[in-house]
């Protein structure tokens, strides 16, 4: 029978974050004997947090380097944790620590990695996403340790009342350690654009900055139209693969548009409850980074647009700009 | 200071392709998989654009590709990719669909790594994608990474700017789109890129021809990998299915349109 291991980097505040919550979720629901694995500045904040989730231990590594997201030390850490845990199956949220560091850690313990998983099933078995969210494949390993990284959404957070634990110390032997984080550093455009938790995906297409009817781009019209759209409903902020290159290259376009409000493609695939999408044909294979949008519409001229064959729920016919100025205006 | 970077790319069937698995006895593949046109990975090929870009900024740098795939694909992918920037080809023969495990890939491109002569390992710094657009794991070169002993390993990479102590400025993104900085001593590294900062270059026939001399007679050495690791069993492989009924709205007026779209924003 397999053990379980949840696995889990804290935050800054010494809590788990909601992600971690639903790993936990899906390693409660597995119905196998769990460890949970805490690794962090401070982990006895989000023992307690969990103490009442089922597990039999209480696991944890903690010191100010281990505060820092960083490969060295979270690959050392978790290795520790994983080895004191003994457990054939690993799980932990599919954040960017666990990302970075779990594959090396997988390699370390001669087992496997799956990256990505959008569900566990019995068996076990968990489904991911192949060529870039054009197919889904479900997958058995016999290989273990077996690490699973569940993407955020994709589960209920587990839920229960805080409690007392007592948390095992696990001692890890660091490598000299080369590398310093010394900071977080926004968008050189100072617009918060990005907001995974936004319930609303705004995706901007290239046809922001083509001509209009009047014969002339209007990028200044277009940068006050989506900032102020954003400003008002919270959405985060998405843009075609094309969009975002035009700004990379230097053109005056969309000054706010970085490579990291990509969808699809080479970009991110968020999820969000609602998605609108504005001067975008949605074609293959820019429509990848929408698979996992539950409600979509969109907004284009042409009636032909990609989104017009399945894609959307709804799609209007007719001119974004006057679109976003009217919706920003009823918006208040 | 001047670098040895090797960088990882697997080639990848052209975006624009519609893409249909098949299932055999030796498990899922693409149908059609050998007639499918091919690119150069896309996050690969940024960690190309920029490795080049390094090299050239540090006299005395050099760039090696190491790309895992079947010959044929291999030879025509670089009749595009040669003209776009200096480097020398190390080929694997072997397979480069999603359907791999990253346990055998990383194994097979950490051997042609440590294969590569004169390559030092003092000045070393491995790049690849954080991710593919065939499995997307982003595991293989944190793998790839161990088995070379390297434990300072970035993913997610934007910037990699160099100072003059000889250590470097790293950018890697997380969540809310935002970066960590993060400053390494130095080589070795390793650096998993996502897209960069650099446009992708022009196609540079001379470039192109000088790669060629050397990426012939390499296609033609490269020697077969066997990938199979800790091969995963896939219990199924389908495309998505699911087909919106989709409602094309032509008649309504912008004002109306405005109105619904904001009706249907504020409902829960």
């Amino acid at each position: 029978m397999d053990t379980i291991l949840f696995l889990a980097f804290t935050e800054p505040d010494g809590s788990l974050a909601k992600p971690a919550l639903e790993a936990l979720g899906a390693a409660v629901a597995m119905g196998a004997p769990l460890t949970v694995g805490l690794i962090g500045a401070s982990v006895a904040g989000a023992a307690s947090q969990v103490a009442n989730c089922g597990a039999a231990r209480f696991l944890g590594v903690s010191g100010e380097e281990f505060g820092q997201s960083r490969y060295a030390t979270d690959a050392a850490a978790a290795e520790a944790v994983a080895r004191a845990a003994g457990a054939t199956i690993v799980i932990a949220a599919a954040s960017v620590r666990a990302n970075r560091a779990l594959p090396g850690v997988a390699h370390r313990l001669n087992g496997a990695i799956d990256t990505h998983v959008t569900a566990v099933a019995g068996g076990p078995s968990i489904a991911r996403w192949y060529y870039r969210q054009r197919m889904e494949a479900a997958v058995g390993r016999t290989a273990r340790p077996w690490f699973i990284l569940l993407e955020t959404g994709c589960h209920a957070a587990w839920s229960g009342s805080p409690g007392e634990v007592s948390v095992e110390s696990v001692a890890v032997a660091l490598p000299p350690l080369r590398t310093i984080v010394t900071g977080v550093r926004s968008p050189q455009s100072g617009v918060e654009t990005i907001r995974p938790d936004a319930r609303l995906l705004f995706v901007a297409g290239a046809g922001w900055t083509k001509k209009q009817a009047d014969g002339q781009p209007h990028p200044r019209e277009a940068t006050e139209l989506i900032l102020g759209f954003l400003n008002k409903t919270h959405a985060s902020l998405g843009g075609s693969k094309s969009l975002v290159d035009l700004s990379g290259e230097g053109e005056a376009v969309l000054p706010f548009m970085t490579h990291l409000n990509q969808i699809g493609q080479t970009g991110a695939s968020p999820r969000h409850p609602k998605g609108l999408s504005t001067c975008c044909h949605g074609e293959e294979p820019h429509v990848v980074g929408w698979r996992f949008v539950t409600e979509r519409r969109a907004v284009n001229l042409d009636p032909n647009c990609g989104w017009a064959r399945g894609k959307a729920d709804v799609v209007y016919v007719a001119d974004a700009f006057e679109v976003m100025r009217k919706v920003n205006a009823l918006l208040g | 200071m001047s670098y040895h970077i090797v960088v990882c790319g697997g080639i990848v069937p052209d975006p624009l392709q519609t893409l249909e698995p098949v299932m055999g006895p030796a498990g899922p593949s693409l149908k059609n998989e050998t007639m499918l046109p091919a690119v150069l990975d896309p996050w690969a090929a940024h960690a190309l654009f920029e490795a080049a870009n390094l090299a050239r900024n540090f006299a005395g740098s050099k760039v090696w590709l190491v790309s895992l795939g079947p010959k044929a694909k291999l030879q025509q992918v670089m009749m595009t990719v040669a003209q776009k920037a200096p480097f020398e080809l190390v080929p694997i023969d072997g397979p480069a669909g999603a359907f791999t495990d990253p346990v055998g890939v990383s194994g097979a491109l950490a051997a042609a790594i440590e294969s590569i002569a004169g390559l030092d390992r003092q000045r070393l710094l491995v790049f690849g994608g954080w991710e593919s657009a065939t499995r997307g794991a982003g595991a293989t070169m944190q793998m790839v990474g161990e088995r070379l002993g390297i434990v300072d390993q970035f993913q997610g990479v934007d910037s990699l700017a160099p100072r003059e102590d000889g250590s470097f400025e790293i950018l890697e993104r997380i969540e809310g789109g935002r970066h960590q900085v993060s400053v390494c001593a130095g080589p070795p590294a390793l650096v998993g890129w996502a897209t960069g900062s650099l446009p992708e270059p022009r196609n540079n026939p001379q470039v192109g021809m000088l790669n060629m001399r050397t990426i012939m007679p390499a296609l033609q050495k490269a020697r077969a990998a066997n990938v199979a690791g800790s091969a995963p069993q896939f219990l199924s492989v389908t495309l998505p299915r699911q087909q919106r009924s989709t409602k094309v709205v032509k008649d309504l007026s912008t004002d109306e349109i405005a109105r619904e779209i904001v009706a249907w924003i504020k409902e829960d």
